[in-house]
């Protein structure tokens, strides 16, 4: 999917976003969760992203690298409006989920990132039992019935269920880090989104949790979307199936340099700029 | 200027020589730790001497002169020598009353509480019974149980030994010089016996005002006191808090919200005369109707216009509103941020998240806040002076509309009567106030550690 430039626009029927959707069974293979257009970041006067174009692929993973500061988390933030609040921060351009514009002002952003989760750099599991931390997510959206066999289904397909199944009721911070993000995941999970947007989740783990989280996302890719910003390239090339390489041009705003399949992008990238960087020589 | 280097100052023996320079700045340091030492010094004479001076005024020797000897008392009624007035029948007591006091006190007494459920002493039953059917209000004795023993001994002890205090001495004269003192009450109070006499007692704690300093009590006080925190306390909290919640979570960074944050600080440090000022226009006057009570048709003229417990509690309110705002807004910045983000991440609405995780988590830091405020609160004087709180006053409050005085008030009453007893009640009411302080700051102590404790 070198989709460098403006996409063709797909002719998707427009879906009504504040209708929750009841399952997981999205648009089929080779369509497109969301798509980015000419999209603009920016904090206060200060632009962090520059007209980004980008498709990101149902159920596919697509990872976001490039050097430090070059606006991949900002990009990922806007894609759920979780930038929204961070003060000062506004976006412009669109990006379409089920055909509308997220900005839009009849778009509800607490529906839109019921639908688009998250999960953070430094594990962040809220301080209640483990069973509370699945469960809160679909609790507050208003699902009621059979919470238990949610947080269940949750915690397996988070990979935890094993570790975790006899000791529900202790706090989420007596888990070990990579359990703690593995916790998080599950807890996104819990409230059935349809894209889940990753930042950096494997930065603050060792080497062991980083494979274990690497081996769920590819597991989870078969119910969901996944967006990753990541700065360690191996985990790029090793996880994902697509990659966008952003830099940051002289005004410090990130730009896409160039986007492909993982493949393409680290064996034969278009750009001398990404094999520059691919290959260590800057970043 | 360049520092000489190793090679230029010649080897490891030099270590041993220290230069004038740094002899110099060895000496510096040493000044500026003695000074700081100094200033610790000095603070904690300051706080010694004071709480010496408490406890000093607080407890010592008393010159006792009784009208009637207990020992006389108690061998009238055919006691063996050495019997205490306590020993005594209950019978034999209301007996040294009778012969004691006046008829027309005892009558007084008896219609105020019965001496016996089964007989009258002073009274005659019918007009008792007549004033309970017609009288407006019927006297207390038509429902109150008959006087216990240890009542009945201490009215005999107020009425028929009737001590008086006629000299006091300090904790230290009256340990140390006792001799003197004795020598000196000896030829001064020929009649009086010296007695050791702790002024904070538990029946000072629990006795109402008086003028009479050996039985006057902070009750009334204390009473007083705690309704006007109460009244603070439910008026401030869900204010403070809620005012906290939203200039943190929802307002956003402006130039309106950076004149309120300013405003907000700046009323913390404003003296607290200017509130009791506020108050007096605010509460006493303009909302008389309301802070007297008449709206409800409670009150009347015992409460005397505005000047009541809901007033002196709604203007400490005021006073300690910034003060919790802040501690509140500290308590909720202090949650992380990823935990916001974490919930919000979720599809929560924001007032989701702040219910669920931002609340439960600044709680405590919260609570602290608040108590040290309330612990402010109770200290104060000043803006209750100017709104009215009763100088003297020996009914204990009976609502928030009522007349009232509170602890520091009655401790600067009674600093300024020139009797040298109200200067030791003052001094042990202190210490009930300062216990009372102490207890307060130490919950928030603990509440601050439990709760790192709990994130740790």
């Amino acid at each position: 999917m070198t989709t460098v430039g403006k996409p063709e626009v797909n002719e998707k029927k427009t879906v009504d976003l504040n209708v929750p959707m009841e399952t997981t069974t999205g648009p089929a293979l080779d369509t497109f969760a969301m798509e980015a257009v000419d999209l603009n970041a920016y904090y206060g006067k200060f632009r962090a992203v520059r007209d980004v174009n980008l498709s990101f692929r149902d159920r596919q993973i697509t990872a976001l690298i490039g050097p430090s500061g070059c606006g991949k988390t900002t990009l990922l933030r806007t894609l759920n409006r979780m930038n929204d609040l961070v003060q000062g921060a506004r976006a412009e351009g669109e990006v379409r989920f089920h055909g509308q514009n997220i900005f839009d002002a009849s778009v509800d952003p607490v529906e839109l990132r019921k639908r688009v989760g998250m999960v953070f750099q430094k594990p962040n599991p809220f301080p209640k039992t483990i069973y509370q931390n699945v469960a809160w997510g679909a609790r507050i959206n208003g699902m009621k019935q059979d919470l238990d066999a949610l947080v269940e289904h949750s915690l397996r397909q988070a990979a935890l269920w094993d570790e975790v199944k006899d000791k529900l009721d202790e706090s989420g911070y007596s888990l070990s880090g990579g359990q703690q993000q593995r916790l998080c995941i599950a807890r996104a999970i819990a409230v059935k989104p349809e894209i889940i947007l990753m930042d950096e989740p494997t930065s603050a783990l060792d080497p062991v949790a980083t494979l274990r989280i690497e081996e769920l996302i590819q597991d989870l890719k078969v119910n969901y979307t996944i967006i990753i910003v990541t700065h360690n390239m191996q985990q790029a090339a090793r996880a994902s199936d697509h990659t966008v390489f952003l830099n940051m041009d002289s005004d410090r705003a990130g730009y896409v340099v160039e986007a492909g399949t993982t493949g393409t992008l680290f064996t034969r990238p278009a750009r001398q700029e990404t094999e520059d960087y691919i290959t260590g020589r800057f970043g | 200027m360049t520092p000489p280097g190793p090679e230029a100052s010649g080897g490891a023996s030099d270590l041993l020589q220290t230069s004038a320079q740094m002899r110099r700045r060895q000496r510096r340091g040493l000044v500026a730790r003695l000074a700081l030492l100094g200033a610790l010094m000095v603070a904690v004479a300051a706080l010694v001497t004071l709480i010496v001076t408490i406890l000093n005024s607080s407890f010592g020797l008393v010159a006792v002169e009784n009208e009637r000897s207990p020992g006389e008392l108690v061998a009238s009624r055919g006691y063996p020598e050495g019997t205490a007035l306590g020993d005594l029948t209950k019978e034999d007591l209301v007996a040294l009353l009778e012969a004691g006091i006046s008829t027309n006190l005892g009558r007084r007494f008896e219609r105020e509480q019965r001496f016996f459920g089964d007989r009258m002493v002073f009274e005659d039953l019918y007009v008792l019974n007549d004033l309970c059917m017609a009288g407006d209000p019927p006297p207390p004795a038509c429902y109150l149980p008959a006087r216990s023993h240890s009542q009945v001994e201490a009215l005999v002890v107020e009425r028929v030994v009737e001590p008086t205090i006629v000299g006091t001495w300090s904790f230290f004269s009256s340990v140390f010089n006792r001799d003197d003192v004795e020598a000196y009450a000896a030829e001064k109070y020929p009649g009086a016996e010296l007695e050791f006499r702790s002024w904070l007692s538990w029946d000072f704690v629990v006795n109402p005002q008086s003028p009479e300093p050996a039985i006057a009590g902070i009750r009334t006080a204390l009473l007083g006191s705690l309704w006007v925190v109460l009244i603070t306390l439910a008026f401030s909290f869900p204010i403070g808090v809620g005012a906290a919640i939203y200039l943190e979570e929802y307002a956003r960074e402006n130039r309106l919200t950076a004149i309120l944050q300013t405003n907000i600080n700046n009323l913390a440090g404003v003296p607290s005369i200017i509130y009791g000022m506020l108050g007096l226009a605010i509460f006493v006057r303009t909302l008389e109707a309301i802070t007297s009570g008449s709206f409800l048709g409670t009150g009347g003229e015992a409460t005397a216009n505005g000047r009541t417990i809901v007033s002196a509690g709604l203007t400490l309110g005021l006073l300690i509103l910034p003060i919790i705002i802040i501690n509140a807004q500290e308590a909720i910045r202090a949650v992380p941020g990823s935990l916001r983000q974490a919930g919000m991440a979720l599809g929560s609405t924001r007032w989701q998240t702040v219910r669920s995780h931002v609340l439960p988590n600044a709680l405590p830091g919260i609570l602290t806040g608040t108590i040290l405020a309330v612990a402010r609160a109770l200290g104060e004087t000043a803006p209750l002076v100017v709104v009215g709180a009763s100088t003297f006053i020996t009914t204990d409050p009976s609502g928030p509309f009522s007349k009232f005085t509170v602890l520091p008030i009655q401790i600067y009453q009674w600093t300024s009567r020139p009797q040298d007893e109200f200067r030791n009640i003052a001094a042990a009411a202190i210490l009930v106030l300062l216990v009372l302080l102490l207890t307060l700051n130490t919950a928030a102590v603990i509440l601050r550690n439990k709760y790192s404790r709990r994130t740790a």
